[in-house]
């Protein structure tokens, strides 16, 4: 089973390919908005990303009041 | 459609749609690419009746409050109706907000029912004043079945044999209570009537009219004004269709049209630029050839449209663009927030009109909308029917704040008479938005009066409500502003929002105390976080009883310091 901290690196380095920014720009607990320069509709993007990578449905809501990866990576490890 | 001169209340003109048209379809709600399922007008009743019978016989009464949480889907109208049929009041809170942020609401407006979805309920379970609530039932919508859910029912289980009494309302009596704002500082209850929405409804549908078979995509939450209009009264009382998705991801967003082939959408400027985005990026992987094919096409069908759309004709001009859309889309409609006239032209140009209009709660859903008589893609159009605006204290050049009277303005902020008489004077809602008339009749829109801002998203950020995120910051004092109303800008665009900090005396501004105030920025949702920051080097003026005085404050520092030089972003 995936661990959270495999989880969280997944996220990093999915997020820094499918947006084309740099892997070292991004960390656990920053804002992923603004480090991957998006808005709300392309962090839905992200998540579609994140269930293809994890074989996991992720509602939209799972989104809701989060905003750096960490938080994120937690709400997905809750589902795997 | 209906006449709804004839009826004094939401549930009466919802009651005769259902039975005007009982087997055509009012709802379908899909998930992804999989549609979870349809109801006709009378399946709706055959949902909603037993829900208000148990509403009824667990002692809700007339006149009492009902809020609703909850993404959009089915049971959000269907809960509505049930609501309305039993002679009560609708309170539709944003799903969005905080649980901390429902718990406030909900406490505020006194509802005392409360249906809601499941991961919405857990989350306000799980909050320190969770047991302070006054609400008498919750039903939670989609629970697992053995979800602890803190004494709520079941939504699909809440229900009950036998015929609910229809409980008429009054034109006068409140139909809704909805918040434009106010968790953090002073909730604003919006106290609307059934005369409200029918005149609203009336105006509307004179210029977009709905029937049997018309099909809006209902992508803005139900609990806005503008979709609880346009995705639920409008359509329903003229026998129409709504589709629900259960995501909003721009892929299935993108299928959701050519499947259930909309005629109507609202949409807010991010997913519209999103749609613009995605249409651009198909339109560079042509080949030249077809590219050039295309441009012309485009180029024809904008001179052919000058005066007013034409539909069938955009339709064979450009026909790959419109199937792409599900070729039976009328107009999408905007507004709230700045939207680029660019965007705008760019769909017209395409035969996909976008309509802009301009509205605020307060006042019902819109005051002014496009008509296409012809496309303007630089105002947010003409008052609709019944809808009188006028431009007070005009400027040299027409420019003022814009007042309503009409039939839709809404009865009063809730428990705030105070607030109210500064809102609405001598019968006049004072909207504190800058604009002018021009030439035609068309609302032109110039910045705000009111420190506010509305996001990309359609969100209204009022300061004051988020301000106390930043209290214990280790400074002097500090508070927030939108940056239009320190820096007064003739247009809508750049709306972010500003922390004016007055540090102590000899206190330097350290990467530290940046630190915090970033943390403590983060703790907002990011559509609320401050933008940037500038620095104070006066003590900020307050009132005998140590208010700060915001427009002094404001003022003082748009005249000392230059936007562009003072704020730097966070």
């Amino acid at each position: 089973m995936t661990t959270s901290d495999q989880t969280l690196d997944a996220i990093l380095n999915l997020a820094a390919t499918h947006f084309k920014v740099p892997r070292e720009k991004l960390t656990p607990d920053g804002d992923f908005f603004k480090t991957l320069g998006i808005d709300s509709l392309q962090a839905l993007d992200l998540l579609t990303r994140l269930e293809h990578h994890f074989h996991v449905e992720l509602p939209d809501y799972e989104l809701q009041g989060v905003s750096d990866f960490r938080t994120l990576a937690d709400r997905i490890q809750a589902r795997l | 459609m209906l006449n709804l001169d004839q009826y004094n209340c939401l549930g009466e003109a919802l009651r005769d749609a259902i039975e005007c048209w009982p087997t055509e379809t009012c709802l379908i709600e899909s998930d992804r690419n999989k549609e979870k399922g349809r109801l006709t007008y009378s399946d709706f009743k055959d949902l909603a009746l037993p829900l208000a019978r148990a509403l009824q016989d667990a002692d809700f009464k007339p006149f009492d409050r009902a809020a609703i949480i909850m993404t959009n889907q089915s049971k959000w109208l269907v809960s509505a109706y049930a609501i309305f049929y039993t002679g009560c009041v609708v309170v539709p809170l944003d799903y969005k907000l905080t649980a901390a942020e429902h718990l406030q609401l909900l406490a505020h407006s006194q509802a005392k029912v409360l249906i809601v979805e499941y991961y919405l309920w857990r989350a306000i379970m799980q909050e320190p004043t969770f047991s302070n609530h006054k609400l008498k039932t919750v039903l939670v919508t989609d629970a697992p079945l053995k979800a602890e859910l803190a004494g709520a029912f079941r939504w699909e289980d809440f229900r009950r044999r036998g015929d609910p009494a229809f409980v008429p309302r009054k034109r006068e009596d409140t139909a809704c209570i909805v918040y434009s704002s106010g968790t953090g500082g002073r909730p604003k209850g919006c106290v609307l009537t059934h005369e409200n929405y029918l005149e609203q409804c009336k105006a509307l549908t004179a210029w977009y009219p709905f029937w049997p078979g018309v099909r809006y995509l209902s992508i803005l939450p139900t609990n806005h004004a503008i979709d609880f209009m346009v995705g639920f009264i409008g359509p329903f009382v003229c026998g129409a269709c709504v589709v629900h998705l259960r995501t909003l991801r721009p892929e299935f967003v993108r299928d959701a049209f050519t499947r259930y082939k909309i005629t109507y959408v609202s949409l807010v400027p991010m997913v519209l630029k999103n749609l613009e985005r995605g249409l651009k990026a198909k339109f560079d992987e042509l080949s030249p050839a077809k590219r050039f094919v295309l441009n012309r096409m485009i180029a024809l069908n904008k001179a052919l449209t000058r005066e007013h759309p034409r539909v069938k004709l955009s339709r064979r001009l450009l026909g790959q663009v419109h199937q792409a859309f599900g070729g039976e889309l009328l107009a999408m409609f905007t507004g709230g927030a700045f939207m680029e006239p660019s965007t705008l032209q760019f769909f017209y140009d395409l035969g996909l009109p976008v309509a802009n209009g301009y509205g605020l709660t307060e006042a019902g859903t819109a005051l002014t909308l496009n008509d296409f008589k012809p496309f303007r893609a630089d105002t947010v159009g003409r008052p609709l029917p019944g809808v009188e605006l006028r431009v007070l204290n005009p400027d040299s050049e027409g420019v003022g704040e814009v007042a309503v009277r009409s039939k839709t303005v809404m009865s009063h902020y809730l428990d705030d008479p105070e607030l109210t008489a500064e809102t609405i004077v001598d019968g006049w809602l004072v909207t504190g938005d800058l604009g002018k008339f021009d030439g035609h009749g068309h609302l032109q829109l110039f910045g705000r009066k009111k420190n506010m801002i509305v996001t990309e998203g359609g969100k209204n950020i009022y300061p004051e409500d988020i301000e106390t995120v930043f209290d214990g910051l280790p400074v002097k004092e500090c508070c927030v502003f939108a940056a239009n109303y320190i820096w007064p800008e003739k247009s809508l665009g750049r709306e972010m929002l500003v922390l004016v900090l007055r540090l102590e005396n000899n206190q330097e501004f350290t990467g530290s105390l940046k630190e915090q105030i970033v943390a403590c920025n983060r703790r907002l949702p990011d559509f609320k976080r401050v933008g940037g920051y500038c620095i104070w080097n006066q003590d900020f003026p307050r009132t005998a009883s140590m208010k700060i005085k915001r427009n002094v404050l404001a003022e003082a520092v748009g005249q000392s310091m230059d936007r562009a030089t003072a704020v730097a972003e966070l």
